[in-house]
This record gives structure tokens, sequence and C-alpha cells, in this order.
């Protein structure tokens, strides 16, 4: 199962939050804290996986990866094959940069709720949803429609700008 | 417009924070906003809820309480509008926990969306649910997401499919409901939905046997062809990562084989043949194709055994290893790690690259093989491993040097097949990377020296050479000099020369210089330097001619700042120049060291000398016997620590033996004697008096360390010395009197099993308790105890309890009391039985706290107490 999804940038900032197992909001920050640690001491030219035990419990693992300057961290425990989580980071970081054409930390700020949606799509309740990105874009393009569509009270719908 | 009123766009709320320079101004930004929601939660502001409620996401995401915010949620779920609902269960997966009561007012609201008609609100409905799912709501709405797992849309089915994981996790007895929706799951033909079907059956077949049962029967076969027609598939664009077709459902296939072969070997025998497929056919040069194998070689791994496929599995891993893929090797070393169990002669195939990886540039894939060679050593190849391993240590990063020596001494040590390989190798480590050697493991070759008599010549030259090549190692330098101590004449007389070395000249001057260019280096340390004194006190003895100048150097060190070094300078300087009768005796070769005693201590359990303060004196090797008491054993330049402290687990028995305690713990220890071993050695020493030849000189070094508090127990540990020599039964001399009678006078005291006066633990105007003591014979630390209860009071109490807590070095174990009702006024008693067992014992004394409650006059009554009047040594 996969316990989370961070991504912080390289100044320790977090930019997404998502744990799949309930973390008190205080824990997270500690979490995101420890974990930001970790992946500072990490020489370039090592392998993108961390035990994490001491963080989550036994078997726990984290893989990461930085694009530009952002990390991306998925957590997530023995039932989990360390180099798909690696391939399924790709598909994440892909379906963003579709979705944003040519995503970047400012689009990951101001849209975080939109980021949380295609999380959701691909991730549900710490198992793998999709795979496939275009599959992942075409389902965000379908509530997209329908945000703008849908006669709210007010017209625009909060971090849904998108571009 | 004020920036900071509600009305703020979310987008302005995130600017505002972001062009914070401070902490501070980022909480005032945060608390101003905040205030605005609130107001506008409590004015039920209906139009910028959603807006309130995403400010109130990103809020929470930088680490502030957003509770407040928890209704919002419920509210938004309910409003009718998609974007509210949107952001109502997004609110509601990040900020809510699944423990709160909240959530239950929300299950209605899921259940109306479950069956909404927009697929889109179902699915927002379902994600919800899959995430924070309880068990209530588990069993509420499993009916609803049973039937949208037949739903006409894809993306709702594979939702609901994932769901149902969490439904199953939370409610294991809903299982068998969802077995046969699961299964026609397995049929489809959508690759996401498939995905999510083959992952929701391998959940099912993990909490319902049941389930696990039906798979074995109808679907092994469906799933090897599904499996086959995927690997076999023409390219498909969109399920594609890097050439490969849907990896992630090659994985999910092949972990769901792995639950369904493991323990079953007509299951395993199925599909033996698609995973030899895979196994040999997937492209081993992208990420994602090594993905699958990576998950094909666990398959074939955790099912029943082929011979032939766990050794293309381990060829598979073994291929890993010389990936330049860090990510590669990483996985293969910890597959590795569990294929070693399995069939270790397949790994050891590997064993030269594997120990390519010990060497690697990245320092978790180094320690994993490092883990993997040190489970791959046996008698067979632990000679040229061990070769292999100590020749990198001199080029590895010194943070791996840690590592790497502990695993390598650890290595020698277990499979060591004479001691003087094990010696070579130690000396080798030690001078390669002695400074990070940890204490035991020196102590333990220390104690395997004193064990080879044969040896000692051998050894104390090679360390002698040693020591002109690598100066600069704590460990070795230490090793050496209690070496040189010790062994000294055999380095100048080259005695028990051996077939392999050569003889070499040193003289007894180039010996003195060993300890002195030890003891005068700038970086030694504290024990080092006790060590050197010691060593050259011995080889005053030993060295005659070299008596003079050694005292120079002893005498040099009178004036050293640090306390024990000075001491012990003075103490060693008074015994060179006044007490030459003595010192040959005082100096004699160390006893051999008890191996099984100093490996007891070693793993933490002291079976023989936890028993020491009492009974028997156990034997120590050399016949000297080992007596009961602290300052007898002191004599033998044991640490007071030994004895104060028999039953701590860990005690470091080698440093206790060699006498060099100088770190701050034992010095504790040391002052602990002081309170109980003083009178004892004083008494000693008084006794001795008329009859010992040497008391003038004992009283000597005494008076001149009298001012020294703890001297006193050094004086123990030193002067007396060729009295433990005395006590063997051999030798008689006056002084063997004193100390004999001192020695029985001790053990007599212990073993007739003292008897202890009563005491009362506890009084009060209303209440009395008294405690009586016994002791086992055979178990001294654990004391027996009878309370009894008396109340004085005029009123019978009734529901009467006793209760009782201690500190964690005891263990208190409570019989039921003799009744529960203790008549009035002391016309009678109720009683009941405590036993207490101290791990300190003879160190610390009992302590206990109790609490009585009673009813009297249908009044409850409590009453606390401490009890720290117990007698000592119980």
């Amino acid at each position: 199962m996969i316990r989370g999804v961070i991504i912080m940038n390289d100044q320790g900032k977090p930019r997404l939050i998502r744990f799949y197992e309930f973390q008190p909001v205080e824990k997270q920050q500690e979490l995101v804290r420890s974990i930001y640690k970790i992946l500072c001491s990490r020489a370039e030219n090592v392998s993108n996986f961390v035990k994490v035990d001491s963080l989550f419990g036994p078997d726990v693992r984290l893989v990461y990866k930085t694009f530009a300057t952002l990390y991306f961290v998925f957590i997530f425990d023995n039932s989990e094959n360390e180099l798909a989580m690696l391939d399924l980071m790709q598909v994440f970081v892909e379906t963003l940069d579709k979705c944003f054409s040519n995503v970047c930390e400012l689009d990951i700020v101001f849209n975080f709720n939109k980021v949380h949606t295609i999380l959701d799509e691909i991730i549900l309740g710490g198992q793998v949803l999709e795979t496939s990105s275009s599959d992942v874009v075409m389902a965000v393009e379908d509530i997209s429609k329908l945000e703008k569509n849908s006669n709210s009270i007010i017209p625009s719908i909060p971090g849904w700008q998108g571009r | 417009m004020n920036p900071f009123s509600s009305g703020t766009r979310l987008r302005d709320m995130i600017r505002a924070i972001r062009a914070c320079k401070t902490a501070a101004e980022e909480r005032a930004v945060i608390r101003k906003e905040c205030a605005a929601i609130r107001a506008a939660i409590s004015e039920n502001d209906q139009e910028y809820r959603h807006r309130n409620l995403a400010k109130l996401m990103f809020i929470h995401m930088l680490g502030y309480p957003t509770h407040f915010g928890q209704m919002e949620c419920l509210k938004l779920i309910a409003s009718p509008g998609f974007p509210e609902k949107r952001i109502g269960y997004l609110g509601l997966m990040l900020l809510l926990d699944e423990r709160q009561e909240v959530l239950m007012l929300v299950t209605n609201s899921i259940k109306q969306d479950l069956n909404h008609t927009n697929q889109y609100i179902v699915g927002l409905a379902l994600c919800a649910l899959g995430n924070i799912c309880s068990a209530e709501m588990a069993r509420d709405l499993a009916p609803e997401v049973e039937r949208l797992l037949q739903f006409r849309d894809p993306n709702v089915r594979k939702k609901a499919a994932l769901c149902t994981i969490r439904i199953i996790k939370k409610v294991p007895d809903l299982a068998e409901n969802f077995i046969t929706p699961a299964v026609a799951l397995l049929k489809e033909k959508h690759h996401g939905v498939l995905l999510t079907g083959v992952q929701l059956c391998t959940d099912l077949s993990k909490v319902s046997t049941e389930a696990l049962e039906y798979f074995k029967k109808k679907s092994i076969d469906g799933l090897v062809k599904v499996l086959r027609d995927l690997a076999n598939s023409p390219y498909s664009p969109e399920y594609d990562i890097s050439g490969i077709t849907d990896p992630f459902l090659h994985i999910r296939l092949l972990k769901f084989l792995r639950v369904l072969g493991q323990g079953d070997v007509d299951a395993s025998d199925t599909m033996n043949d698609i995973l030899a497929q895979v196994a040999t056919k997937t492209e081993a040069n992208k990420n994602a194709g090594n993905a699958i194998l990576y998950e094909c070689v666990a398959t074939i791994m955790s099912i029943e055994d082929n011979g032939g496929l766990r050794v293309l599995a381990v060829n598979i891993l073994g291929r890993f290893l010389s990936s330049r893929d860090n990510n590669i090797r990483y996985v293969a070393l910890n597959m590795l790690m569990k294929a070693i169990t399995l069939d270790s002669q397949a790994v050891q195939r590997h064993r030269v690259t594997i120990l390519e990886c010990v060497k690697d540039s990245d320092a978790s894939i180094r320690k994993r093989a490092l883990e993997l060679v040190y489970l791959l050593v046996n008698e067979n190849n632990v000679k040229s491993l061990t070769k292999e391993l100590i020749d990198y240590l001199e080029v590895s990063d010194p943070e791996f040097k840690g590592d790497l020596t502990a695993k390598i001494c650890s290595i020698v040590e277990k499979f060591s097949p004479e001691k003087i390989w094990y010696i070579d190798q130690m000396l080798k480590v030690l001078s390669e990377a002695g400074n990070y050697v940890k204490d035991d493991v020196w102590h333990a070759l220390i104690v395997v020296i004193t064990n080879a008599p044969n040896l000692h010549g051998y050894t104390v030259r090679s360390l002698y050479k040693a020591l002109q090549t690598a100066g600069e190692q704590e460990t070795l330098i230490r090793v050496a000099v209690w070496c040189t101590g010790e062994y000294g004449d055999l380095l100048i007389s080259n005695a028990g020369l051996l077939d392999v070395e050569d003889p070499i000249t040193v003289t007894e001057a180039d010996a003195v210089d060993v300890v002195e260019t030890a003891l005068r280096r700038y970086s030694s340390d504290l024990t080092t330097r006790a060590m050197c004194l010691i060593a050259l006190l011995k080889l005053s003895s030993r060295f005659p001619s070299c008596s003079k100048r050694i005292n120079d150097i002893v005498r040099y060190h009178k004036g050293s700042f640090v306390l024990e070094l000075q001491q012990r300078a003075i103490e060693f300087n008074s015994i060179i120049e006044k007490h030459q009768k003595i010192r040959s005796a005082l100096v004699e070769r160390m006893p051999v060291l008890d191996e099984a005693t100093f490996s007891g201590r070693r793993a933490g359990s002291v079976p023989a000398v936890a028993s020491t303060s009492q009974g028997d004196p156990p034997k120590i090797p050399n016949g000297v016997v080992k007596p009961a008491s602290a300052p007898l054993v002191d004599l033998l330049d044991l640490s007071s620590d030994d004895i104060q402290a028999p039953a701590s687990s860990g005690g470091d028995f080698l440093q206790d033996l060699l006498g060099v305690d100088v770190s701050p713990a034992t010095s504790q220890g040391t002052n602990q004697t002081q309170k109980s071993g003083t009178d004892v050695l004083l008494d000693l020493l008084s006794i001795g008096t008329p009859p010992a030849q040497s008391s003038t000189s004992m009283l000597d070094i005494l008076s001149s360390s009298q001012d020294n508090k703890s001297s006193v127990d050094a004086l123990g540990k030193l002067a007396p010395s060729p009295l433990a020599q005395a006590s063997s039964p051999v030798e008689s001399s006056p002084a063997m009197d004193l100390l004999g009678g001192f020695g029985t006078s001790q053990s007599v005291s212990v073993t007739n099993g003292p008897t202890f006066p009563a005491i009362v633990a506890f009084e009060s105007s209303s209440l009395k308790v008294t405690f009586n003591f016994s002791k086992e014979p055979d178990s001294p630390q654990t004391t027996l105890i009878e309370a009894q209860f008396i109340n004085k009071s005029p009123n019978v109490y009734s529901n009467f309890l006793f209760q009782a807590a201690v500190p964690k070095f005891l263990q208190l174990h409570l019989d039921p009391a003799s009744s529960n009702t203790l008549p009035a006024s002391g016309n009678g008693s109720v009683s009941q039985k405590l036993r207490v067992s101290n791990s300190q014992h003879g160190k610390k004394s009992l302590v206990m706290r109790v609490r009585i409650n009673y009813k009297v006059n249908d009044k409850d009554v409590l009453e606390e107490g401490q009890i720290s009047n117990f007698p000592r040594d119980l």
C-alpha cells in the first residue's frame, strides 16, 4: 500500500501532502521535516530508495525524485514494487505536465487542489487506480468542464484557473 | 478592499503568504485569514464557503490547526453543486480523521452521492470513501459499493474496486459478498479496471480464506491467460511505459499469482511456464522491464519449489547486480537477502558480484551488500571473504569503516578456524581501522590472546611490528600496550617462536619506548594512558634494568592534571620505590580470562556471576578463589563496578578485569563502593595490621593517599594484590589468615541467610501495616514479604484492597489477601504475601509506593504512602 505522497520544494516547503493513513497535522509537519532532512543529506548518484522504518514503522520505504525545484516523494510499504513506484511517479509527473502544460512549482502552489484531484485519479486509498496518464488527463478534463459549466454561486472556482 | 477580509481570493491569500519574509509574518497573515474564515462560518456564509475551505486546506498543509472548518466540509458535501462537492470531499479527506464522530454525519450524504445520476459525483463519493471509510461506514455503504462494481462507466468500476479494498480491510466479514463481483472484474478488457480488479482479488485472498480457495480453484487458468496475452500483446501505446506494455498490470498479476501459488503445488505448477516466459522474455534495459522481472523473481521465490525457476530467478538478480542503475542494484540486494534463506547455493554463485557491491559508491547499496556478504560467509569461504573485506577496508570511505570493521570482526569471531588466524585478522583490522573498532571487540581479542598461551610471544611480537607501521590506531595501541605489559619478556627473548615468523631483535628499552610513546602520544585518551601506566608498572618488574627509567616516567605523571592518572602514578611510584618485595607478585601475569564468562557478559546475560554475592564463590580459571565480597575482588585488580552491579547486564567484564575503568559510569560505581566498601576495607586493614608482614607499607600507602577519597578503593585494587595470591590454598602466610578470615566472615553472613527485622511499613490514625521479611536460601534477590494489616478504628473496613508499585529495578508479585474485610479495633488482621525481586540486589534498597482502598460506613477511603524504611540488603 502507498502510505503517502508528498511534494516539497528544495527549501523543504511542503507543496502537497497526502497521507493515506490519517496523520495529525503536527505529525504531518514533523514527517515532512524529517523526510526533507533525509533527502537533503542524500548524495547524488545514489539509489532513489530510502528505508524510513524509523518514521513509519517496519518495512516502509520511500522513493523520491527531483524535478526542477521540487522533490516528489512516495512512501509505501513492502506490498509495493519499488521499481514500479518509480514508474508511477513518472506517470504522475507526466500527467501534471500535461494538465498544466510544462508544470512548474508555482502551478502546484496555486492549484494545489487541482493537483489533489489529479492525484485522486491515480491513487485511491493507497492503491494504484490508473496508470495511463492520458486516461487521467481525460478524467481531469471532464471534471474541469463540469466545474466550469456548473451554475455555481460564484463563477471563479478556487484553484481551478489552470492554464 | 482589505486584502485580508474573507473576500480574498484563494490565489491572493497564497500570494500574501508567499510574500511573508518571516515565520512571524506568515503566522500573522494566517491568523487574520483564519479569523475571517471563522467569522464567515459563524455567519453561515454560503457564497464563499468552498473558497474558504480551499483556503483552509492550504493553511492545513502549512501545519496550522483547521479543525473549526470540519463542519464546513459536511455542508459542502450536502450542497447540490459539483464544485462545492468536490472541495467538500477533498476537505473531508485532508482535514478529517476516520475516528472523528463528525464522519457519522457524512454517511448519509455519501450514500446519496453514491446513488447520484452524475457519474463524476459518484466518483467523488467513492474516492472519499476509499480514503477515509470507517468500519461503521463500511457496513452501511457496502451494498452501494457492491452495486457500483457493475456500473456502466469503467472509471466508476475501478474506483469502486479500490473502495472495496478499504471496506474489506475495515470489516473482513464483508469479504464474501464481494467475491462474485470481484471475479467478474478479472474478465475486464479495460486495463484500469482489470488492474484494480486484480488488486481487489489479491486483498480478498488475504482477508478471506474462502476467497483464496475460490480463486485457486477457478481463477488461476484465467489469470495465466491474461498474463500470457499481456506479455505477448503487441504495442499498445496507451498503457505503455518506455516500450513495455502496462508494467503495472504485469506486476499486479504476478503478485496475485504469488498469493495463489504460495503453499500450493498444483497452483504453482500451473504458473511455472508463464513465469519462465516472463522471466526470460521481458526486456531488461528499462526500469519498467526490470520492475516486472523483479516482481517475477519475487513470485518465483515465494511459490512452491521449482529448482530450475529459482536458479533462473537468482541469475536475474545476479544480472541486476551488475546493472549501472543504483535502484536496480538496491532492489536486487534486498531480494537476494530473502533468496539466501531459500537457496543459498544459488546466491553463493554471485558472491563475487555481491562483494563488488560492497565497494559501491552508494552508501545504502554498500550497507546492504555488506549485510548480504555477512550472511554468505561460512567455514569454507571465510578466509577468502575476510581477505577481500580487509583489503577493501584500506580504501573504503571513512564513514563506512565503522560498519565494515564491525562486520569483519563479527565474521572473524564467528567463523575463525583457529586462534592464530583470528589473531592475525584482528591485528590487520586494528592496524587498518583501529579507531573504528568497538570496545567489546578488542576486549574479546585480549580474552582470546590470554587463552592462547602458545601464541603469547607471537602475538606480542606481531603487535610490536604492527605498531611500527600503524601507530595512530587507538585500539591497536591499547592491545599492544596491554600485551607488552603482560608479555614484554617474550618480546625480548623471542620465546615460543613459531615456524611462520622471523625472530626480531627488540631490546628492553625498545619495549618501554613503545609504551612511553603511547603514553605521550597527543591523541591518546585517558583509557589508553591509564593502561600505559599499568603496563609500565608491569615492565618495571619484568625489566629490572629499565626500572629507573620507568620510575621517572611514572613520577612525571604524578603531576598529571587528570586525577585518575595522577592517582595511578602516585600509587605506582610508591610501589616501585618502596615496595620492591611485593612488586613482583603484584604484577604477575594476569590470570587467563574466562571466555565463557566474557561472551556471556557480552551477550548481556550474566549467568554465573549473578549469584556471586552469595553462595559458593565461583572459581576463576587460574584457581584463585574468586571471593564473594567487593574489596576482595578489587584485590584481583577487578574494578568495583563488577561487583557492585553483578546482575547489571552489559557490564564490561574485560574492562573491569583490566582495571582500566576510567569511564564516568564506573567511577560512579567506585564512589558507591566508597559507601558500602570503605568500612570493610578499613576493617580489613585494621584486622590485618598486627600479623601482616607488610603492614607498615600498607599503612604508608594508605597515609600517602588518604585525602583522596577514592584512593581507599584504589588501594584495595593495588596494595593487597599479593594477598589475593595468598588466598590460593597453596600458599600460607599471615596475610592469608587476614584474608581468609575476612572472606569467610563475609560469605558466612550471607549464606546463613540473614534475618531481617519486621518493620512498620505504614501507619495512619486508622490503619497499621507491618511487613515481615524472609528470603529463599537460593535466590538472594528475592524477598518474601508478609504484610499484616490492622484496623485501628472502631469500624469494620470492607472492600479492603492493598496495591503497591515499585520502581523498574524491582519486580513485584502480589498474592491475594487473606480477606477483603478488616475487622474493627485490631480484632484480627488481614495478611497478604508479596514477592519482590531486586535486580540491583546489594546496590539499591527496596522502595515501594502503596495505596490502600477500603470502605468504611459506606464511604470510600483511600490512603497512600511510600515505604522507604526497608532494611538494607534486601
